[in-house]
């Protein structure tokens, strides 16, 4: 009966959802106030229906309904509840599911938001955002329906893929749709106003607190991914420029662009079309994804059950949305004329060059994902394009980036002069150059590229410090801090969090590219192994029994000059259903390293195949992503992002002067 | 963004919409790699029988003027079980003589294996280190090669001939050859 209220609820979804697409363009046509207003409740009525709909699976799931196709070949009853409801997300149809669950959800926040948005801009991005859930609602009920029973009831179901029964897993999709999605929000902000046919510094306003929200979700999602990579995978890496983590880079690169081109729009009233184009190649971004891992038409880690008629479908909606949006945009870009100018040294130029280096970033990386695919459509040879392209990427472009990422906070706007940040940032340039050339001079040879990262990960730190100080006038009147502290804008401090976090981030990849240590051997009890000066002992083994598998779980103690320092327990375990293998590394965080074990197969007589891993200052990426996203969180605090709230007098009056990235 | 740039963007997606519609319509699986081996002489391979005292299996096994499959598999495969009704059909309704090769596998347990389920080979040869494996660019098992009567590789089938695989892609290479 759940199952069937789930249905229902979906198709009364889409009856809504249909309304909601075409109601509001009705009503603006006639200019019928009321009507427009209908969108609101429309809205809420969509999440209201889908949230049923979702929680009608999640409650099959919960109780293990194996007469539900999904839930049988999905779930099982020994698994802890937990990854029974992350199993909802762990398949295609629920995954979908989800898709539209936030996809409602954020339709209904604009709604909510309400007064904040002229009512005809609201109806009008209200209506795409209809339309958009029109597309993946017909997607789920005609090819991908969660709720299919089945006649015969199985009396066991087949369970969830045992790596992804994991706290990490469980809540990086969610994650990671939030950002997806949120975008969809951006995106329907960018065809309302092309439709509307004027972008304005309001606009701008508008669309930031969402881009923002996207690009915090994005950056948890993507952190919490590695992450799970990290420990799970067993063998220390973290990123692989798969080509679904590729599909999510490249919206986290876009929205980054956005981010700072919307503030040119909002400040300036320049970069208007190209923030528009922005907005609706991050969107695309994101459905360029879900297409990548649903169609088959690439390999990958991530890919779920492959089924063309699937993939035919969302190629048709990826057709109608994207290649809509951009003819809309070909035919309205020359009306979104800018009317700011600027000189070529001002805040302006810097942000275009992050622009321009960060989407080049993104083409470059949709160009390496999809060469091979395009290579094999011309002339049929298989090729992979492995990382080596998209390191040696990174480095080219993000340098420069990191180099002017200094500078362009302290940047005036219209017409600055670079004396004025060269003054403030000359320790900083000598701090990161001498860093540079320390750690060249200390291990001579091949390891430029390590000298330079650190070197602008330092640079990159130093600067953000001395434009707080200047900001703040720290240096000048230390007691004056906190006062002066406070006036800062909220959004000026969630920059220089999340600059100082990519500077985290940059030293972190560096420093443990550099220096891991690795040793890969066969262990006896009471074997000793020493990396970086660690001295692993293998004290015991011994077989253990979870809910739905069973593993070896190893004892390593690890001790420095004879120290304790920590205790590693690695797991192999063997996941009955499905059958199936699964490392469960040891790890504990150091302040300077990582200490990594892994356990592997009993090659006999006593002997076990250990892996161990000394891994500098990886904990950087994490604790830099953790920086980036409370960086977004207090830039979204801020009073102006919530256009429309009152806000205080003072504030209002100081408006015009505020210096803002 | 006036003048011709503004259509570059949707140039772009149209181009990229087209390689994908094309890519999705030829039925490949992605994570197949294609064989380098096709239409090219089986590798050189010298092989012990399986069973006990049997005769090994080599090149000249190959070169009998009648199309055949050279199938690698294993007790410990999973999805070797779900082809094996498929070849057991293969060998006694079809009559297509099937060589198999026991990969990376006790020859004990790959007896079991075939008096478990029956033996659809006509004859079945060892792996046990993998060496054969490696030189027929074998990725995993199960995996099938179909040989025309002359030694030449026609076609690899990756994965196991489970459901209308066979008589979708298998059925209509053979019929091919004959």
């Amino acid at each position: 009966m759940i199952p069937e209220l789930g249905h229902f609820a979906l198709i009364a979804a889409l009856v809504l959802s249909l309304m909601g697409m075409i109601v509001p363009n009705v009503a603006i046509r006639r200019g019928d106030t009321r009507m427009m207003a209908l969108a609101d409740p429309i809205a809420f009525g969509q999440f209201l229906l889908v949230a049923i709909a979702f929680g009608a699976l999640t409650y099959s799931y919960i109780i293990s309904d194996f007469s539900v196709v999904n839930v049988a070949a999905n779930s099982h009853t020994a698994k802890p509840l937990l990854y029974k409801i992350s199993g909802v997300w762990g398949n295609h149809e629920g995954s979908l599911m989800l898709w539209i669950l936030i996809l409602s959800l954020f339709a209904a926040a604009v709604a909510l938001r309400g007064s904040a948005l002229p009512l005809r801009f609201r109806a009008r991005v209200l209506s795409v955002q209809s339309m958009l859930l029109v597309g993946f609602l017909l997607f789920i009920i005609f090819t991908s329906n969660p709720f299919l029973r089945l006649d015969d009831v199985p009396f066991e179901g087949n369970g969830l893929n045992p790596l992804l029964q994991d706290p990490g897993l469980a809540f990086h999709p969610p994650m990671l749709y939030l950002g997806y999605v949120g975008l969809s929000v951006v995106f329907s902000f960018a065809v309302a106003a092309l439709i509307e046919g004027e972008v304005t510094p309001l606009w701008a306003r508008w669309v930031r607190p969402w881009t923002l929200a996207a690009w915090i979700f994005l950056t948890a999602g993507i952190a919490l991914g590695s992450w799970w990579a990290y420990y799970e995978l067993g063998w220390g890496g973290w990123w692989f420029w798969d080509p679904v983590e590729n599909a999510s880079f490249m919206p986290w690169l876009a929205a980054g662009a956005l981010l700072h081109s919307s503030i040119v729009v909002e400040k300036r009233d320049a970069l208007k079309s190209w923030t528009i184009l922005l907005a609706i190649v991050a969107f695309s971004f994101s459905l360029l994804g879900t297409f990548l891992v649903r169609s088959g038409v690439l390999t990958s880690v991530h890919a779920f059950a492959v089924d063309p008629a699937r993939g035919v479908f969302i190629l048709a909606f990826l057709a109608l949305v994207i290649g809509g949006s951009l003819t809309l945009f070909a035919w309205r870009a020359p009306r979104l004329s800018p009317s700011g100018l600027f000189g070529l040294v001002s805040r302006e130029s810097a942000l275009v060059l992050n622009n321009i280096l960060l989407s080049t970033f993104a083409a470059v990386v949709l160009v390496g994902t999809l060469y091979p695919l395009i290579l094999e459509a011309v002339n049929g040879s298989q090729i992979t394009v492995g990382p080596p392209f998209f390191e040696y990427a990174a480095i080219v472009l993000m340098s420069p980036l990191v180099v002017a990422l200094g500078f362009g906070p302290l940047l005036a706007w219209k017409r600055g002069r670079i004396s004025k940040p060269l003054q403030i940032l000359v320790p900083a340039l000598i701090v990161g150059l001498v860093v540079f050339w320390a750690v060249i001079w200390k291990s001579a040879g091949g390891i430029v590229m390590t000298g330079m990262g650190i070197g602008l990960a330092i640079w990159l730190m130093v600067s953000v410090m001395l434009e707080i100080n200047d900001r703040t006038g720290f240096s000048k009147k230390p007691s004056a801090f906190f006062k002066r502290a406070r006036s800062v804008p909220r959004a000026s401090w969630g920059m220089s969090f999340a600059h100082f976090g990519l500077a985290i981030v940059i030293l972190g990849v560096t420093v443990s590219e550099a220096w891991t240590e690795e040793v890969l051997r066969l262990m006896k009890l009471g074997d000793t192994a020493r990396v970086a000066g660690y001295d692993f002992t293998l004290e015991g083994v011994k077989p253990i029994a979870g809910p739905n598998y069973t593993a070896v779980r190893a004892a390593f103690l690890v001790t420095k000059r004879g120290h304790p320092v920590a205790r590693l327990a690695p797991e192999d375990r063997v996941y009955s259903d499905p059958p199936m293998n699964t490392t469960e590394a040891g790890i504990q965080p150091l302040f300077v390293g990582d200490l990594y074990a892994v356990i592997g197969e009993n090659a006999g007589e006593g002997l076990w195949s250990v892996r161990l891993y000394f891994k500098p200052f990886i904990s950087g990426l994490w604790l830099g992503a953790g920086f980036m996203v409370i960086g977004g969180l207090i830039s979204l605090s801020d009073r102006r992002q919530r256009v429309g709230a009152p806000s205080g007098r003072r504030r209002r009056r100081k408006l015009p002067l505020q210096l803002e990235p | 963004m006036t003048g011709f740039a503004r259509y570059i963007p949707i140039l772009v997606v149209v181009g990229l919409l087209l390689v994908f519609l094309k890519m999705m319509g030829d039925g490949r699986n992605p994570k197949e790699i294609k064989s380098v081996l096709i239409d090219k002489p089986a590798p050189v391979f010298v092989l012990p029988a399986l069973e006990e005292g049997g005769a090994g299996i080599s090149n000249a096994d190959l070169q009998t003027g009648k199309p055949m499959l050279v199938n690698f598999f294993a007790s410990w495969c999973v999805p070797c079980r779900a082809e094996h009704e498929n070849l057991m059909k293969l060998a006694y309704e079809k009559g297509i003589p099937i060589i198999g090769i026991a990969y990376k596998n006790d020859a004990a347990k790959a007896r079991e294996f075939l008096d478990e389920l029956g033996n659809p080979y006509a004859k079945t040869g060892l792996d046990r280190d993998g060496r054969t494996g490696i030189d027929w660019g074998v990725t995993g098992v199960p995996e099938t090669f179909l040989i025309d009567g002359e030694g030449i590789v026609r076609y690899r089938h990756w994965g196991p001939i489970a459901g209308d695989t066979l008589e979708q892609r298998l059925v209509p290479k053979m019929e091919g050859l004959q």
